[in-house]
Order: C-alpha cells, then sequence, then structure tokens
C-alpha cells in the first residue's frame, strides 16, 4: 500500500499511478467479462443485466442517492478491517460491534428524545460508536492480557452480539419477558425499537429532492481521520509497527497491549458507526433481520481497498454500485442477483492475484516489493 | 433430568458437532502445513449445495456424498491455486472463496426441488444395546461415526506417519523441510485439497443427513466455529474435536431448554451460552495459542 501513499505525497512518476489504478480497473473489467461468460452459459442476456445495474446504479438521481447511501457503511465497515489489519489485527467481529453500535444508536435516538437536535445526534453518534468500541476492545483486551486469539474471540462475539441486540427488542411470551428496548405500542407486532426521535435523524442534504443524509460526509471524514490517524501519529506508528513485527515493536518501547486494545476498540467503533449511520440516517429504528452480511463484506472491500483509507472509499463505492444497482438487474434480465457475489469475487482475486491480469494484458511485472502477509498476527503477538 | 433426556440431549450434541468436528480437521490440515484456511465455510456451503443437487438429480446418496467430498476439495484446490501458486494472501484467497460459494450457490439455487431421501441411521448390532451408550454412539448416520472416526485417524496420520511428520515440518519449518527433500508446494497442495475434502464431507452431512435439503446461506457460520474449534483445540485433532463438542452440547442443552418451555431466563441467553464459554474458557484456560510456525507466509524457493 505504500505506493499508494507515496502517491499521495508525490514521490512517483505518473507511470506508477497509472500501474496503480490500471490493475483493479482491469480486474473489474476482466471479472465483469468472466460473469458475463457465466450468463451466457445460463441463456442469461449479459448486456441487458449490465445495463439493468448500472442503471439501477447510477441511472437517476434517485439511483446515483441510493448508490451513496449503500456506500456509507461500507466505508465505515471497510475502514473497520483495514485499520485493524494495519496493526496486524484481523476483525471479522464487524458484524456483532455493527449491530451493537446500531441497537445503542437507536436506544438514545428515542431515550434522548426533547434534547436539541446536534446533541442528540452527537450523543446518539457517540453511543453508536463507544458501543461498536466496546465489543471490539473486549476481545482486544483479552487478547492483550491472555492471548486469546481474536479471530475466535470476534467471531464468538459476533454471534453474542446479534443475539443479545435481538434480545434487547424481542416481544417476550411463552414465560418471558419483552426485551427492555422493545416497542411499546401494541399495534407494533415485529420485534423493533421504537422509531427514534426527530432530533436524532441525520439531517438530510440539500440534493435535489432525493434523500441523501449527513452519512456520506461522515464517512469521508472518518476516512480522513484514519488516515491521519494511521499515518501522522506517534500512535499510527506504533500501531504499524506492532503490525510489523510485534516483537521488535515491544523492543523498541511501544505498549503492545494498550495499542492491541485501542486497535481493536477503534476498529469496533466504525464498525459500530456502521450501524449507527444506518439506523440515524435510513431506517430510523432498530431491529434483529437489520443487514445481515454487512460485517463479512467489510472484509472484501478493506482487501479490495489494500487497507488504505483511499482504496477502502473506492471500493466501497464499487461495493454500493454493486448493491444497488443489483435488484434492477434481476429485474431486467432474470439474473439471480448473486451473481455479483460471483464478479465481486473474480475482482477480488483477480486484484490479489494480479500475475493473472498482468497475463492477460501483458504488463510488464514491477520491482518486487517486500509482501507483508495480513495474517502476521496470526495467534502471534 | 430423566434418562430419555439425557439421551437426547447427548445425542443431539454428537449430532450437532459433527459438522464442526470436520470443519476442525479441515482447517487443521491446511494449517499444519502452513496455509491459511478461513474458507471452510464456503467450501462447506458449496460442498452442501453440490451434494444436494446431486441427490436431487439422481437419488444416489453415496454418489452425491462423493461430489461433495470432490467439490469441497476443487474449492481447496482454487484456494491452493491462489495462495500457493499465485501467493495470494492466504486470508483474501480464503474470502475469495467464501463470497464465491456464497454468489455460485445463490446464482445456480432452485427453489422448490426435493429429494428422495437422506441418510439414515445405522445401529450398530450388539453394541447399540449398551444402555445410554449404546443410543448415544451407536445409532448414528454413517457421516456422524466417519467424523469420530476421522478424528482418530487424523491423530495418528498427524503425529505418528511419515506423512504427518512431513506435515508438520512444512507448517514449522518449510526451508528445513525443502532441503530434507520434501517437496513443499506439493505438501501444500495436496494437503489443502484433502482438507478442503474433509470440510466438503461437513457440507454433506448438513444437506444429506442432517435436513436432507438445501437452504441459501445454510452452513450459518458453522465453517467458522470450526475455524474457532480447530485454533481452540490448540491445532490438534482431539482439542478440535472436544471444541466441537462443547459447541454441540450448548446447542443441544439450549434446544432442549427451549423446547421443555415455561423458562424465564430468556432464552437467547441460553443461547448464548457456548459462545460466552468459549471466550471464557480461551481467556481463562487455554491461554496463548501457538500456530504452525510458517502459517500465513508463501513459501519461496532459493
Amino acid at each position: 500500500m505504500h505506493r499508494l501513499t507515496n502517491i499521495f505525497a508525490g514521490r512517483v512518476g505518473a507511470g506508477a499511478i497509472a500501474r496503480t489504478v490500471m490493475i483493479p480497473l482491469l480486474a473489474v473489467f476482466t471479472a465483469i467479462v468472466v460473469g458475463s461468460v457465466f450468463m451466457l452459459l445460463n441463456d442469461y442476456d449479459p448486456l441487458a443485466a449490465y445495463g439493468g445495474l448500472l442503471d439501477g446504479a447510477l441511472g437517476s438521481k434517485r439511483a446515483i442517492a441510493r448508490t451513496i447511501l449503500n456506500s456509507v457503511p461500507f466505508v465505515f465497515g471497510g475502514l473497520s478491517v483495514a485499520f485493524a489489519f494495519k496493526g496486524g489485527l484481523f476483525n471479522i467481529g464487524g458484524e456483532g460491534q455493527l449491530f451493537m453500535g446500531a441497537v445503542a444508536a437507536a436506544w438514545v435516538g428515542v431515550a434522548g428524545a426533547g434534547l436539541p437536535s446536534w446533541l442528540h445526534i452527537f450523543i446518539s453518534l457517540l453511543a453508536g460508536f463507544v458501543a461498536g468500541a466496546i465489543w471490539g476492545g473486549i476481545p482486544g483486551t483479552l487478547k492483550a492480557f491472555t492471548g486469546a486469539h481474536e479471530v475466535i474471540t470476534t467471531i464468538m462475539f459476533n454471534f453474542i452480539g446479534i443475539v443479545f441486540a435481538g434480545w434487547l427488542v424481542s416481544k417476550g411470551g411463552q414465560g418471558q419477558k419483552p426485551g427492555p428496548l422493545v416497542d411499546p405500542d401494541p399495534l407494533n407486532i415485529v420485534p423493533r425499537t421504537a422509531d427514534i426521535a426527530e432530533s436524532a435523524r441525520l439531517p438530510l442534504l440539500e440534493w435535489g429532492r432525493e434523500p441523501m443524509h449527513l452519512g456520506i460526509v461522515l464517512a469521508i471524514v472518518a476516512a480522513i481521520v484514519i488516515w491521519w490517524l494511521v499515518w501522522k501519529t506517534p500512535f499510527g506508528f506504533g500501531l504499524r509497527m506492532v503490525g510489523l513485527n510485534p516483537s521488535a515493536a515491544r523492543y523498541a518501547g511501544v505498549n503492545v497491549a494498550g495499542n492491541t486494545i485501542l486497535t481493536m476498540a477503534i476498529a469496533g467503533g466504525l464498525a459500530g458507526l456502521a450501524g449507527t449511520v444506518e439506523t440515524l440516517g435510513r431506517n430510523y429504528y432498530f431491529a434483529p433481520n437489520f443487514n445481515v452480511g454487512y460485517g463479512f463484506d467489510s472484509i472484501a472491500i478493506a482487501l479490495l481497498g489494500r487497507n488504505h483509507p483511499v482504496g477502502v472509499v473506492l471500493s466501497a463505492l464499487l461495493f454500493g454500485v454493486m448493491d444497488a444497482g443489483s435488484t434492477r438487474m434481476q429485474l431486467r434480465a432474470h439474473v439471480p442477483s448473486e451473481i455479483i457475489k460471483v464478479v465481486q469475487a473474480l475482482i477480488l482475486a483477480f486484484v490479489a492475484a494480479n500475475e493473472i491480469i498482468r497475463y492477460i494484458y501483458r504488463i510488464r511485472r514491477e520491482r518486487e516489493e517486500a509482501a507483508v502477509p495480513l495474517s502476521a498476527g496470526w495467534g502471534k503477538r | 433430568m430423566n434418562s430419555l433426556v439425557l439421551i437426547a440431549v447427548l445425542r443431539s450434541t454428537l449430532r450437532q458437532s459433527t459438522p464442526i468436528t470436520l470443519g476442525a480437521l479441515s482447517g487443521l490440515f491446511c494449517e499444519r502445513v502452513g496455509v491459511i484456511n478461513i474458507a471452510i465455510e464456503g467450501m462447506m456451503l458449496t460442498a452442501a449445495y453440490m451434494g444436494y443437487m446431486t441427490n436431487v438429480w439422481t437419488g444416489n446418496l453415496i454418489l452425491a456424498v462423493i461430489v461433495a467430498v470432490l467439490s469441497g476439495g476443487l474449492m481447496a484446490l482454487l484456494h491452493a491455486w491462489l495462495s500457493i501458486h499465485f501467493k495470494v494472501d492466504q486470508i483474501i484467497s480464503g474470502t475469495v472463496i467464501n463470497i464465491l460459494a456464497v454468489g455460485l450457490t445463490g446464482y445456480f439455487y432452485q427453489p422448490g426441488t426435493v429429494t428422495k431421501g437422506k441418510l439414515q441411521s445405522v445401529a450398530v448390532p450388539v453394541l447399540t444395546d449398551i444402555p445410554i451408550i449404546g443410543d448415544v454412539f451407536f445409532d448414528n448416520g454413517p457421516l456422524t461415526y466417519a467424523a469420530v472416526v476421522l478424528v482418530f485417524a487424523v491423530n495418528i496420520i498427524l503425529f505418528r506417519t511419515r506423512w504427518g511428520l512431513r506435515m508438520r515440518a512444512v507448517g514449522e519449518h518449510p526451508r528445513a523441510a525443502d532441503t530434507l527433500g520434501i517437496n513443499v508446494f506439493a505438501m501444500r497442495y495436496i494437503n489443502v485439497v484433502i482438507g478442503g475434502m474433509l470440510a466438503g464431507l461437513g457440507g454433506a452431512y448438513l444437506t444429506l443427513e442432517a435436513v436432507g435439503s438445501f437452504e441459501r446461506l445454510m452452513t450459518n457460520g458453522r465453517g467458522f466455529i470450526s475455524l474457532a474449534a480447530m485454533i481452540f483445540g490448540k491445532w490438534t485433532p482431539f482439542g478440535g474435536w472436544a471444541a466441537a463438542l462443547l459447541f454441540g452440547a450448548a446447542n443441544a442443552v439450549q434446544t432442549q431448554i427451549q423446547f421443555s418451555g415455561d423458562v424465564t431466563i430468556p432464552h437467547q441467553f441460553i443461547g448464548m451460552l457456548p459462545y460466552v464459554l468459549t471466550v471464557i474458557v480461551l481467556a481463562g484456560f487455554v491461554g496463548r495459542a501457538r500456530p504452525p510456525a510458517a502459517i500465513g507466509r508463501p513459501y519461496e524457493t532459493e
């Protein structure tokens, strides 16, 4: 990833920029072509399918707004995973952190009715961040002090968080009490929280008449803050050092335990914000069937964005496009929307195994870079 | 608790643990040769689908199991090709497999298909007459037996055979293994594919023995739980099995309590139990897990 950072520092020429952008673009193109072959083999019309996809994602102002809104939680989720990877930690716990963030934001959003809007939004966002941070921070703390593997503990915390959030809004019955956050309105038969107060809803931006909330601004701010934190602060320096070699970092005086806890807490908080912006900007309540799968998409987005905030924002947009356009694609060409997942997997594979792309398009190999496995922290610290 | 309930819970424990046991063994084969496998979930899902569809088309359950095992192996071959040949980061290639499996099984999924049957329990003569033990251990489906046998077999392979010694050498110090004339690439390819086949057997269990039908995303995190069980069991077959049984037991108890009704503790809290327990055990008793030393690193010849 240092190549991208070099570009931003203006240290490399146009050729390198072209190569950095070229391979991912060719990877996307090739994946789309392979996807078409797939569709042709099954007697679907790929042109109609991709036409529908583009139309559904970018064909109108409303479609673009939806695409951008879809990308917002992806940005937060991708940043969460990327940030942890930078510190040599694998956060598979995005899903649980997202649920905890969403339910906490909904709770404050309902309970804080009557507060001035700016304050209400602020504490709701804070609540979502903190809930996610706790859900990421506990595995971080366990890792730091007992060595419990974060891959296992975050997976466990996914299940625990999703079930716990479900209980908070459960309806009860059969001798069981209703959950403490369930909507008290008896007319509401689904398990969910009450609607959050008007004052907690993210303000809509002026963009024609299309709904476009402040989340997009928050996502970009988050990406900038994470970039600054990782590359411009002593904490970030320590974080990257721990990510590359924990023993050397410890020898150099980095507080590895503290670093581990803080990294996981911030990563968890970012994933919590993914759930928070969805709750405060779009759904206006929390229900347990909320956004299943975001946590795992986030891993792909972080990897595709090569763990850099700029890359994460771009790949989140790409996922947002595919997400927003898949329904239209299915309607227009009757292709099962899961073909999108196949294309996403291919894009990720082609970007990662760029030798395949270089072979197909006869692109010369650049100088070797020392690859640091993301998985360097697999159990060692 | 009367003995009927006890038997029901123990039987359910063994059955619920079966796919997780197989998944843990799958992870073990890959990781012992130094290849991280976060793709157990995807391999299992693909195999579950392929096994099911073979059963739909042919009605031949043995063929269906074979196809499931092979398709798990095929996904693993892709994982191996990406991570060994192209030296793609193993977590990325695992993620590719997981997404691909969700995409492919969803894309080809045909709602409303039915099968003629699923694998039935086979009672072992004589042994099944032993009270409780007989009912629990000797009256199960063939894949449940297979999982238990495989735990013992893998333990022997890993620690008592030349092949196992080579696996461990490749996982701990590939350079040294190479120097001694072991083909590191071949060892990694073969064992990753074997790992995929084991995950495939776990997938076959889901659609051919446990429920007999396929749903989208039906593995429902079992592959990830398997990964946890393998690490929890410190990269050993028996350790992984014990962890899988723990998950199975907690699920079985939860189902039993929900079933018996009229319990004031929220059933969600009982549902959380296996996961909370895992975290506590892991943090409090197991301590630092030590993976094979060469894990995650592509091997390069000099």
